[in-house]
């Protein structure tokens, strides 16, 4: 195993209610780095992601995950997982919540500062997250998922329905954390995200087409975007 | 099992509660105002109220419980909080210990102020104890409330969670001994009453009713033996409900 790769997977393949909704997936994510799932909706990211956090049932083939099966117990302070649900309590107030899950994963209230500040959500820190828009009850989700310093973050479309600005800010946060020794797993079906990603993992149809950095998989293809490389590989593949 | 945890949870739930002032009334208002009710019903009959407002202030908290409890713990499975806290190092323990605290808390309360309306209020007679009453209503909220986490395993949405009402708990009122007394039920029926948990939450209330001074703490050891039913049944519930509690889903 490598010993610079958060998660190893190796012959992925996932079955649900009969259906195979990854098929054979092999791929690795590099430690403090930003990786990105990139696929178009319904190709099995979230199954994908499922499997790495444990939480995936009919998986076969192996996925460790910071040297340990996917799953196991002793894992499940180190993983700070965002599903696409909103996962907080949207009767509470945004501290409440924080307090909630940081007295679960026995950290301190200096932790709940920290993420409250890291996700720039201070100003609402009093408001009921039921009030709050949607981008800011996402940024309260992923405050919860980085209590306790997570070494990996596994993020299901944490960006979807952002304005652009909110967007760029919360790539920002992701590479600050990738900076300071995080791994971040991040999807999204949105392709012009791709570009801010250190490494790419493209998947469709639960088959991984590519795994590689976006500046080399552009010059592979020729393609100028990732939507141009998505559709290269594609139509590569049914040659 | 961490106490820390258990106690995070049962304080969450009640501060979600408090964010409710609504619930919160009806929850303290309405037994009151149904055993009120009750009361003045009967006011002109002998021994209505002596004979039904026992079975009442044992049925109030359970089905209250029921249906807060299986619609909250739905809540938790459909926002994906639920998916969360399995993915922490949450002890599924914890998590039902945890509800069962906070709604056994809001029992206690709830249970406190009917007791004292009927006692002091409208002057149910009653020969034990006055505490055994909100201990025995408290026991039943519990197991309520270890009922409804484990059947809102079943339930997909909050309409059927709320069809489970009706169909788990109704028969269990109509065989409780309130409509019949439970010796005069035709045999299986009989049988029946004999193994649904509320039976035994009524008997042990309307048995400290009429217990007698010469008990231990004027307790009649039937009671004491009703309540061990009821904890038992509560027990096994929170156990069901844990092994439905999944960390991996498909």
């Amino acid at each position: 195993m490598n010993d610079e790769a958060a998660v190893v997977a190796r012959g992925l393949t996932v079955v649900r209610g009969g259906r195979t909704v990854l098929r054979d997936v092999c791929f690795e994510v590099s430690a403090a780095q930003v990786t990105g799932l990139l696929g178009p909706s319904g190709s099995g990211k979230t199954t994908l992601m499922r499997s790495v956090v444990g939480v995936q049932l009919g998986v076969s083939g192996e996925v460790g995950v910071l040297g340990r099966p996917a799953g196991s117990p002793d894992l499940r302070d180190a993983i700070g997982y965002v599903t696409q649900a909103p996962s907080v309590y949207s009767d509470l107030t945004v501290a409440e919540n924080l307090h909630f899950f940081a007295r679960v994963l026995g950290v301190t209230d200096a932790e709940v500062e920290r993420c409250v500040d890291a996700v720039d959500i201070g100003d609402h820190r009093h408001d009921l997250v039921s009030r709050l828009s949607g981008g800011e009850q996402s940024r309260v989700s992923l405050a919860v998922a980085l209590l306790g310093q997570p070494q990996l973050l596994v993020l299901d479309e944490p960006t979807v329905g952002l304005d652009p600005v909110l967007r760029r800010d919360l790539w920002a946060i992701f590479h600050r954390l990738a900076g300071e020794g995080v791994t971040v797993l991040v999807s999204s079906h949105v392709m012009d995200e791709a570009a801010r990603c250190d490494r790419l993992l493209l998947l469709r149809d639960g088959v991984l087409i590519a795994d590689d950095t976006p500046a080399a998989l552009l010059a592979r293809t020729g393609s100028a975007d990732v939507e141009g490389v998505f559709l290269a590989l594609v139509e590569g593949q049914q040659r | 099992m961490s106490a820390r945890t258990t106690l995070a949870v049962a304080a969450r739930v009640l501060r979600q509660l408090r964010h409710d002032p609504r619930t919160c009334v009806l929850l303290l208002a309405v037994p009151s105002l149904i055993l009120t009710l009750l009361w003045w019903m009967f006011r002109d009959q002998d021994l209505g109220f002596t004979r039904l407002g026992p079975p009442l202030l044992a049925l109030i908290p359970f089905i209250v419980m029921f249906l807060v409890t299986s619609v909250t713990m739905l809540r938790e499975r459909s926002t994906g909080t639920l998916e969360r806290l399995l993915a922490m190092p949450t002890g599924k323990a914890d998590l039902l210990g945890g509800y069962a605290v906070a709604f056994g808390a809001v029992a206690a309360v709830q249970s406190t102020a009917t007791v004292v309306l009927c006692v002091w209020g409208l002057g149910l007679s009653v020969s034990g104890p006055v505490w055994m009453l909100v201990v025995v209503a408290v026991a039943d909220a519990v197991l309520g409330t270890a009922l409804g986490l484990y059947v809102s395993a079943f339930a997909r949405t909050e309409f059927q969670a709320v069809q489970f009402m009706p169909a788990l708990v109704i028969p269990q009122i109509l065989l409780c001994g309130l409509f019949v007394p439970r010796d005069e039920l035709p045999t299986v029926l009989g049988w029946i009453s004999d193994v649904l948990p509320l039976s035994y939450a009524v008997d042990a209330m309307s048995g400290v009713t009429t217990s007698g001074s010469g008990s231990p703490w004027g307790v009649d050891s039937s009671v004491w033996g009703d309540l061990v039913v009821v904890v038992a049944f509560t027990v096994v519930a929170l156990v069901l409900g844990a092994a439905t509690l999944r960390r991996r889903t498909a």
